[in-house]
């Protein structure tokens, strides 16, 4: 899956979650982003990213994970194993 | 809605919420809102968000209060403006094994039986605090099992272990449950086992967020919840529709006849059917009512309900629709014969284009996506659409009184004459001065009938005991029995002995605190269950009370009609039984007022009363 292929299944997770259908996350974007997403919705969208991918992270990633640049960095990683 | 019908997907449910939040609220209006406090162990902030889904999804809109992290006992132990302000209608402490202190292994038997009895009393005093303060029914989680087995296989049987230590103080929660009303255990211990506990522990969830079960598992937890509330809240389903072909067997009766129908020991999918069969008939005894709703002529589905082999026979139903008409226009026709609402029904099919059909012209009947034979038990009962809180007597005979009414309606129709009808249905009553042994269930109705009921009073059973003892009161209940069945206690009269003035009290809606036996008795009470509405069992019960005067001195008889939103149906009740109306309030409150003859000819002449006991 090429990164931009990654990115595209990102905005859906990111719109489903959020519902909000005008998002589009880059490598840059975080939590200061997007209004909703606070430390409670977090948790919600690691969750909703590992559906989509058939993927988990492990908690180290979860805890140094600063934006969805590294988020789908780690994605990457794991799906093409 | 279909994203939130078991077998669900939680993960979709999870990430989608807000939408399906939204659609929920869009397809229906007629919710009932429920304030609901949820006091947690752990984090529970998603725990809620799950629970409003399926709870909306049940027709319960819900309000909730959520408590700081983890202060599920301060909340309750410590004066609570907020909590009591919010006044809860139902409380779920959400506590799991992460809130306990477990037992070292170089503790003793003494101090480990001391650490079980603390927090066992840890958990009662708060239940009683919250019986106390906030009456009103309590869902308590019981315990989940440990990650880990530092005394691996044995340790549930050193009472050192952790698996010992849950099992024991689970087993006080069950007892607790098991004597005090209002309060239901949710059993997560069972859910994770099912759900998988190394799945449901992951402790990445603990560690990064507080949450004692992780994420995925949620969705479950909630789902399971909300099938408790809507159950202590009234809105279990009630009924069971039946495909017959490749849903009670393998086959098709009419093609291969029943001797060739795969149920039973032979084969291993008749072995599947057997059990289907088996736990469909269970569920009569919790009170489930069972129809058929299939595509066959009578006689084959008759005939194939009749294989030697079966574990459901033709009588476990209540109705049988074999023919061909569209399986939805049964489902409409089944639902007004057993006089209960489409959304009381639950309907399986083998055949996903039968479900489809009920599914779009039958709104609010649950249509379980069943899976494949094997799978039947598992998605029904796993679903909770009969979620049991309580089980009581009426539950396990309801089958069997729907099914005397079925029949009585089929005897209806054969005859002319109304009276004939009755005359035909050999019915005895038993109408006598309150007894006894039928306190609770007298309690019970005075509380619960709405419909036949003029005055519409609430008494405890206390209340109602002290009412039976007075000689300043006439009681009498009514008991109906006929050629089809029992229905039990169904009609309920309680007059006190005054004066005349007393009309005075009485227009108020009030009622004197004392009787003092004078000659005119008031009727404070006078209830009837619908279940036998035209049979003439108030005549009855008005020839018994006349009598009761007669014997003590009383000579007329005052009723009283309090309108409610209810109780339309008894407006001319006094009327018809010969009362002569004295007066109409502004509020609709009409006094009937009945002097008693020298010459009284009894109303009822076709029910039998009182007969084995004269004889």
């Amino acid at each position: 899956m090429s990164r931009e292929e990654v990115f595209e299944k990102l905005n859906e997770v990111f719109r489903d979650v959020f519902d909000d259908e005008e998002i589009t996350v880059t490598d840059a974007t975080t939590a200061d982003d997007i209004e909703e997403w606070d430390s409670l919705e977090h948790i919600n969208l690691l969750a909703a990213v590992e559906q989509e991918f058939g993927m988990k992270f492990n908690m180290g990633q979860v805890v140094s994970m600063k934006n969805v640049g590294e988020m789908a960095d780690i994605i990457i990683g794991q799906i093409t194993e | 809605m279909r994203e939130l019908e078991y077998p669900f997907d939680g993960e979709v449910i999870l990430k989608k919420s807000k939408k399906i939040k939204r659609a929920l609220l869009e397809e229906r209006s007629d919710f009932t809102e429920k304030r609901i406090a949820v006091l947690g162990g752990s984090t529970t902030h998603d725990i809620i968000r799950m629970l409003e889904l399926f709870l909306l999804e049940q027709g319960i809109r819900p309000v909730f209060y959520e408590s700081e992290y983890a202060q599920y006992w301060q909340d309750v132990m410590f004066d609570n403006p907020e909590l009591r302000s919010f006044a809860p209608d139902l409380i779920f402490i959400h506590t799991t094994n992460r809130n306990l202190v477990f037992p070292s292994v170089s503790d003793s038997q003494e101090r480990v039986d001391g650490l079980l009895s603390e927090q066992y009393d840890h958990f009662r005093v708060m239940w009683e605090k919250i019986a106390e303060v906030y009456h009103c029914p309590v869902i308590q989680n019981n315990f989940d099992y440990p990650s880990y087995r530092l005394l691996g296989n044995q340790e549930g049987v050193y009472p050192q272990g952790r698996i010992c230590f849950v099992n024991r103080l689970n087993e006080k929660f069950y007892q607790y449950a098991g004597e005090h009303g209002n309060f239901y255990i949710n059993d997560i211990n069972y859910l994770s086992a099912a759900y998988g506990l190394d799945r449901w522990a992951d402790s990445l969830y603990w560690h990064m967020y507080k949450y004692a079960c992780c994420m995925q598992a949620i969705p479950v937890l909630a789902h399971n919840l909300a099938n408790i509330i809507k159950s202590v809240f009234g809105r279990n389903r009630k009924a069971l529709v039946l495909d017959l072909d490749n849903t009670l067997w393998g086959g098709v009766v009419g093609d291969d006849g029943p001797e060739n129908l795969e149920i039973g020991q032979e084969t291993p999918m008749g072995q599947v059917y057997s059990e289907f069969q088996g736990y469909v008939k269970a569920q009569k005894e919790i009170g489930v009512m069972l129809a058929v709703n299939s595509k066959n002529e009578y006689d084959n589905a008759i005939a194939g309900l009749n294989h030697p082999e079966g574990v459901l026979k033709p009588e476990d139903f209540v109705l049988i629709k074999a023919n061909w008409e569209p399986k939805s226009s049964n489902i409409t026709a089944i639902a007004q014969e057993l006089n209960i609402l489409p959304d009381s029904l639950v309907f399986v099919d083998d055949n996903p284009a039968e479900r489809e059909i009920v599914s779009a012209q039958n709104a609010g009947v649950a249509v379980p996506g069943i899976g494949t034979p094997e799978q039947y038990i598992r998605v029904l009962d796993h679903s909770g659409f009969f979620e049991v809180t309580s089980l009581s007597e009426d539950d396990r005979k309801r089958s069997e009184m729907y099914r005397a009414n079925v029949e009585r309606k089929i005897q209806q129709e054969r005859f002319a004459d109304y009276r004939e009808y009755l005359l035909s249905l050999e019915m005895r009553g038993t109408i006598r001065p309150f007894e006894a042994v039928y306190m609770a269930r007298i309690a019970q109705l005075t509380n619960k009938s709405n419909q036949f009921n003029l005055t519409t009073r609430r008494f405890t059973q206390a209340q109602i005991e002290a009412f039976a003892v007075d000689p300043g009161y006439i009681t009498r209940y009514g008991k109906l029995a006929d050629r089809f069945g029992d229905n039990g206690v169904v009609s309920v009269v309680i007059g006190r002995k005054g004066t005349a003035a007393d009309v005075e009290i009485y227009r108020r809606g009030e009622t004197p605190d004392t009787a003092d036996g004078g000659g005119v008795l008031h009727l404070e009470l006078w209830l009837m269950s619908c279940r036998v509405l035209k049979r003439d069992m108030e005549s009855a019960m008005m020839d018994s009370v006349v009598e009761a005067c007669r014997e003590c001195g009383v000579g007329t008889i005052m009723g009283y009609y309090y309108p409610t939103a209810k109780n339309a149906m008894v407006k001319d009740f006094y009327q018809i039984m010969g009362f002569e109306k004295t007066e109409e309030t502004d509020a609709g409150v009409t006094m009937w007022k009945f002097e008693i003859p020298a010459e009284y000819e009894n109303k009822n002449t076709v029910i039998a009363v009182n007969a084995d006991m004269e004889k």
